[in-house]
């Protein structure tokens, strides 16, 4: 990702239990806060996580309990980095699983925004999935610094 | 979690579910549940649902108001997305969620807020707390407990805090 120093890094692996979607938002939430984020950018980050992990729990693992790892980085320049990898069933269309109101689950009431919701409150957003392999879906975003706000 | 369910004795068509704490796909399976039950049972052709005290949502609430967009459709009623905070709104509107169901600003009497009667067990989880019409038929008897719930709620919080 970006070609910038690490200044600090996490790293977690949690089941894929669905009470580990707030768990997650909230850990790369609190990783953020150094950073001295303003409330709708930190909104903007946990929103993002806990799509990416919400996708890996109810898709990636639909019928099993897999392991979910996420790496949060803070680059120099106030950039926020995540990346949240499952080993699950793999994405065979990313396009078409990007497509706003795409869900191969409507009978759960999921919307298929969750990808378009990540795009819109990160600044990257890169998939990359294998079928079978499982998904990484890497995020950053430019928080603004003080003398911005 | 919280959910509270108010229907106004005045108007028994409509239908407010007070929904309180964080939506995601965790917490919106039991909030779907509560509020689908409640309009089954007292049929409102205006469903409001307020999302004043929801702190966090995230596309899974986009999908709990179109869900229940879907079935209040299919009855002839419709759905009102009622005092979203600004963070809330902003998911709703990436998600274009305001075509569906229309975001109003209500002034809600504090009353009402006492009066919804709280569904939820306890404090930690999200939870929404309905009021209606029917409920409120017996409202001396729930008054008693509201008031202990909200009681609770309240050491709760400052515990929290």
């Amino acid at each position: 990702m970006p070609k910038k120093k690490i200044l600090n890094e996490i790293k977690l692996s949690f089941p894929s239990l669905s009470e580990n979607e707030r768990f997650s938002r909230l850990a790369v939430s609190g990783f953020a806060s150094q950073l001295d984020p303003q409330v709708d950018e930190i909104s903007d980050i946990k929103t993002a996580v806990s799509e990416a992990v919400t996708n890996s729990i109810v898709h990636a693992y639909k019928n099993e309990i897999g392991k979910i790892e996420l790496v949060a980085r803070i680059y120099e320049d106030n950039v926020i980095y995540i990346k949240i990898k499952d080993r699950g069933c793999g994405i065979p269309d990313i396009k078409k699983a990007m497509e706003p109101l795409f869900t191969t689950s409507p009978e759960e009431e999921r919307a298929g925004l969750g990808f378009a919701v990540m795009e819109s409150f990160m600044d990257k957003l890169k998939v990359l999935s294998k079928e079978g392999k499982g998904t990484s879906v890497i995020m950053t975003k430019k928080l603004r610094t003080k003398l911005e706000q | 979690m919280g959910l509270k369910i108010y229907n106004e004795v005045e108007e028994k068509s409509k239908l407010t579910a007070f929904i309180s704490g964080e939506i995601d796909h965790h917490t919106a399976k039991e909030i779907r549940k509560e509020i689908d039950i409640n309009v089954q049972k007292l049929n409102p052709t205006d469903l409001y649902l307020d999302f004043s005290k929801v702190d966090f949502m995230d596309s899974s609430g986009i999908g709990l108001v179109m869900g229940r967009y879907k079935l209040q459709s299919e009855r002839g009623g419709k759905v009102y997305i009622q005092n979203p905070p600004p963070l809330i709104k902003k998911v709703m509107l990436v998600a274009g969620i305001n075509k569906l169901a229309k975001i109003v600003s209500i002034d809600v009497p504090l009353s009402q807020m006492q009066k919804a009667k709280e569904c939820a067990e306890n404090s930690d989880k999200p939870s929404i707390q309905v009021q209606s019409a029917d409920i409120d038929v017996h409202r001396n008897d729930d008054d008693k407990n509201n008031e202990k719930t909200e009681e609770a709620d309240k050491n709760a919080e400052e515990k929290n805090s």
